[in-house]
């Protein structure tokens, strides 16, 4: 440890420790552009000049100087206020006076800093430096005249999302950043150098001229697509929400967030329900809440219990799953099931099903088997984790399934589970690498677990746990990446067939002679056979209501207050920030409407008696989020054999995985950018 | 940056040279291969120079080098584009580079400057003549001051320049004559002084 003392203030920190971070841990904010406590230190803006007593009498970069015990620092000297007044100088010689119309302004670092220490007139004459403006594909704008050079972009692409192609072309006043070739950027990581640029720079390309930031109203919400369950803000505007911004949290998405959960927002406004629709004579009508409940109590009431069956879509919040199970319970029927992809794993236990080690516990592993997934697209923040783990080395990483390009190098095993095989028996010299780590992981994918021998691959892959020491005391090395916001939450619900109950496939097969769908949206609903009464509780107008014979208009993850779990397990409360459109209403509440309608009425009447209900029989949603160890080491069930088939892509297009993103136009566009034969076939 | 030249659509190191290319990164510790580039691209500079008469350096050089380093195309961009050596759009056969730094401009540069453009035809800076022959560019210091002004052209310096000189140069090499041997054209021998001698005029006397 060094003791410092800045502007007075005594402080310690560990050595090995810049003068920004002593000065940010004495409480003394330090002006800065291109220093960024998560990327590597460039030194290259000058901004964050302090004084350093005993040391050359000139200004010093604190960003990059390395403390020393008994240091005396000033941070607001006369030096050090001439010498970043003069670095600003430098700064907004070549920077456009064009706040005005820059998207940026409001939350602009320069524009802050340059209240403190710029100049009220300019007394720079000559011509700025023109820079042409680069497309770099549909999610971020380009306006280079703005760039002030910081290279945080750079580094992040570099460093963080691992493709690296950003960076500083030609030199000196010629300086520019940019991928020198023109192309779209193919990171999924890609908006969070909206947020890192200082200036505006790069701004959001569909967010452009829309609103200023401090007409935003903001909200703190958790992402549902994917099953991270990133910390998210949401900024709205009246009943509509502009853009959505990661929160921090170092647990789960540290401050990035994926492109698809950060661009999808215009999906919000798109193909929306907003009053129920009947189908009468083949054709839907719109029709009021009455007509709508009056239509499925009768079906209801004409149809047998075990004939009625619920299934549970991949955004539901654990509110309206609770509220659907219940009330399934009260019509007497053990067909429900949230597994809509036809995984018939093991689920009886937690640890079968979740992610043990625990998003933040990746960067203690010292290897990694990714069986049947590719994070990059199923959880692109939680690829990030892993990079971050692999580049600080010694981190061997074996793939077994399709050949991706995962940011960070990998070892392939094989296509299919001939490999987890090989493994098992040793034949595989990847099973010496598992063997010498003393924090070996897996990550099975949700995706291999949907298979037709997903049971089986799921104990095959717990074998290989227990054989190769992942699972003890200290340690959990098993882990499930879900796909599905909602999935990890539904399973603590136990949202599974009862006894006798019908299972997803049965019910999607035509099991069912009333089935009510809660957001369930695949392409398997479509063909649901006719003999079905189809009931649609949901947000967008896809496959889903396209099939319905009762649509109900529910709400999207940022009209309603919910409670999500991650992949983790880990329970997350998100807020409510816009109303839902039109008729549609709060999934919980239609719910216990129709249940009040049918005479069993649900147990609750606000919210607060919900969640008490919830954690009274759940005890799980009450706990504080803890990683447990993997002392029971009990194997999940297995049935049928390993097949041969090779492991299909999970996803097929990260862009477009649920309601929300097809319904987005911006990702779209993203299809047709990266995409194109795949944007072609979709029209 | 716009590009309005033809791209070459592939680039291979010739055998000889992919020696030399293993040569260059076996001189640097393993994982350290980035340092280097400079001499991958150098190397295919050169050897686009011997096949097409062109010495410059097309991206899909820069694309084998990054392949054969192991780095993202990026890395090697942000390098090619930064030294003004290496040329990055077709230039022609003789590559004029006048030193117009305050030494040479003292002595006459300016002169060398509009010589080089009338006899080669050139007619701004960055440009290349018709016939292909010569790219006329403005350089910054050469280091040889002390025989200012210098016009380097392709890999050797032309010193002691004028005018007359430039353009007998210049002739010279359009009517298909190689270059010259390289350094002083006011025929001096290395920076000797210009006038003659002017001490070290006699030999020392033996045994005192």
């Amino acid at each position: 440890m060094a003791k410092l003392t800045i502007d007075g203030i005594e402080v310690e920190v560990p050595n090995g420790s810049t003068v920004i971070q002593a000065c940010e841990a004495a409480g003394i904010e330090i002006p800065r552009f291109c220093y960024h406590e998560r990327l590597s230190v460039a030194g290259n803006c000058r901004m964050c000049l302090v004084e350093i007593e005993k040391m050359p009498p000139k200004p010093v970069a604190s960003c990059g100087q390395p403390v020393a015990d008994g240091m005396v620092v000033h941070t607001d000297s006369e030096m050090v206020r001439k010498g970043r007044r003069g670095v600003m100088e430098f700064l907004l010689i070549n920077h456009p006076l064009d706040c005005p119309i820059c998207d940026q302004g409001g939350e602009c670092d320069l524009q802050d800093e340059a209240v403190a220490y710029g100049r009220d007139t300019s007394r720079y004459e000559e011509d700025k430096r023109s820079v042409a403006q680069p497309d770099w594909g549909p999610l971020v704008r380009t306006t280079m005249t703005r760039c002030i050079h910081c290279t945080r972009c750079v580094r992040f692409t570099t460093e963080v999302a691992g493709t690296a192609e950003l960076g500083g072309t030609f030199r000196g006043e010629s300086t520019q950043i940019g991928t020198y070739v023109q192309k779209a950027l193919t990171s999924e990581l890609s908006g969070n150098i909206i947020d890192l640029c200082p200036v505006g720079a790069l701004t959001s390309k569909p967010y452009a001229f829309t609103a200023r930031p401090w007409e935003l109203r903001k909200t703190d919400s958790i992402d549902v697509l994917d099953a991270l369950g990133s910390n998210i803000r949401i900024d709205a505007r009246g009943a509509e929400v502009l853009r959505i911004l990661p929160r921090i949290n170092d647990e789960v998405n540290e401050e990035w967030l994926g492109d698809k959960s950060r661009f999808s927002v215009d999906g919000l406004k798109r193909r929306r329900l907003d009053r129920p629709w009947i189908r009468e004579n083949g054709k839907l009508r719109p029709a009021s809440w009455e007509e709508a409940f009056a239509a499925i109590a009768g079906k209801i009431k004409a149809t047998a219990p075990e004939k009625i069956g619920a299934l549970v879509g991949d955004l539901a919040d654990v509110e309206s799953m609770l509220a659907l199970k219940e009330f399934m319970a009260g019509q007497g029927s053990a067909n429900i099931d949230c597994r809509i992809d036809g995984a018939a794993y093991d689920v009886s236990k937690r640890a079968f099903y979740s992610f043990n080690t625990t998003i933040a516990g990746i960067e203690e592993a010292d290897a990694l088997l990714i069986i049947g997934s590719n994070p990059r697209h199923e959880a692109p923040v939680l690829n990030a984790r892993i990079r971050k783990r692999w580049l600080a080395g010694k981190f061997q990483v074996g793939v077994i399934g399709e050949k991706a390009d995962l940011t960070y190098k990998t070892t392939h095993l094989g296509e299919g589970p001939a490999a987890l095989q090989a493994l098992l028996d040793g034949t595989h010299e990847f099973a010496e690498v598992l063997k010498g780590a003393a924090k070996p992981m897996l990550i099975i994918g949700a995706g291999a677990l949907a298979r037709p021998d997903g049971a089986a691959l799921h104990a095959t892959a717990w074998k290989l746990a227990t054989q190769f020491n992942m699972l003890n005391a200290e340690w959990h090395g098993f882990n499930v990446l879900q796909h599905a916001a909602s999935r990890v939450g539904a399973l603590d619900l136990g949202l599974l067939p009862g006894t006798n109950g019908l299972s997803a496939q049965a019910m999607l097969g035509g099991a069912a002679d009333v089935l009510w769908l809660l957001g369930a949206d695949n392409e398997a609903v479509r063909n649901i056979p006719n003999s079905s009464f189809v009931i649609y509780q949901g947000h967008h107008g896809d496959a889903g209501a396209s099939r319905a014979d009762v649509i109900l208009p529910g709400a999207a993850y940022t009209e309603k207050d919910g409670t999500y779990v991650n992949t983790e397990g880990r329970v997350q409360s998100a807020y409510i920030a816009v109303k839902p459109p039109g008729d549609a209403r709060e999934d919980w509440r239609i719910l216990r409407a129709i249940s009040a309608y049918l005479g069993h009425a649900l147990p609750y009447d606000t919210l607060e008696q919900l969640r008490a209900h919830l954690k009274a029989n759940y005890p799980v949603f009450g706990q504080e989020f803890r990683r447990f160890a993997g002392t029971d080491t009990a194997a999940p069930a297995s049935y049928g054999a390993l097949g041969d088939a090779p492991f299909t892509p999970a996803l097929a297009n990260y862009y477009q995985t649920d309601v929300i993103s097809r319904s987005s136009p911006t990702m779209a566009a993203c299809v047709a950018a990266h995409n194109p034969a795949l944007a072609e076939a979709a029209e | 940056m716009s590009i309005n030249h033809a791209e070459p659509t592939s680039f291979a190191y010739t055998d000889a040279n992919m020696k030399l290319v293993q040569k260059a990164i076996k001189k640097y510790p393993e994982g350290k291969q980035m340092s280097a580039v400079k001499s991958l691209l150098d190397l295919a500079q050169r050897q686009m120079g011997e096949q097409t008469g062109s010495a410059w350096l097309p991206r899909a050089a820069m694309d084998v080098a990054a392949e054969i380093l192991g780095v993202s195309p990026m890395r090697v961009y942000e390098v090619a584009t930064f030294y003004t050596m290496f040329n990055l759009k077709p230039v022609g056969k003789y590559h004029l580079q006048v030193c117009t730094t305050t030494p040479c401009w003292l002595r006459g540069s300016d002169d060398i400057v509009s010589a080089c453009k009338k006899a080669s035809g050139v007619a701004h800076f960055g440009g290349t003549s018709e016939d292909g022959l010569f790219t006329l560019k403005e350089v910054e210091c050469l280091g040889a001051c002390v025989n200012a002004p210098i016009l380097q052209i392709n890999d050797d310096y032309y010193e002691d320049m004028n005018a007359e000189r430039v353009e007998a140069l210049l002739a010279d090499l359009k009517a298909g004559k190689p270059l010259p041997p390289a350094g002083s054209l006011g025929g001096r021998a290395s920076s000797a002084p210009a006038a003659g001698l002017t001490s070290l005029t006699s030999n020392p006397t033996a045994g005192e």
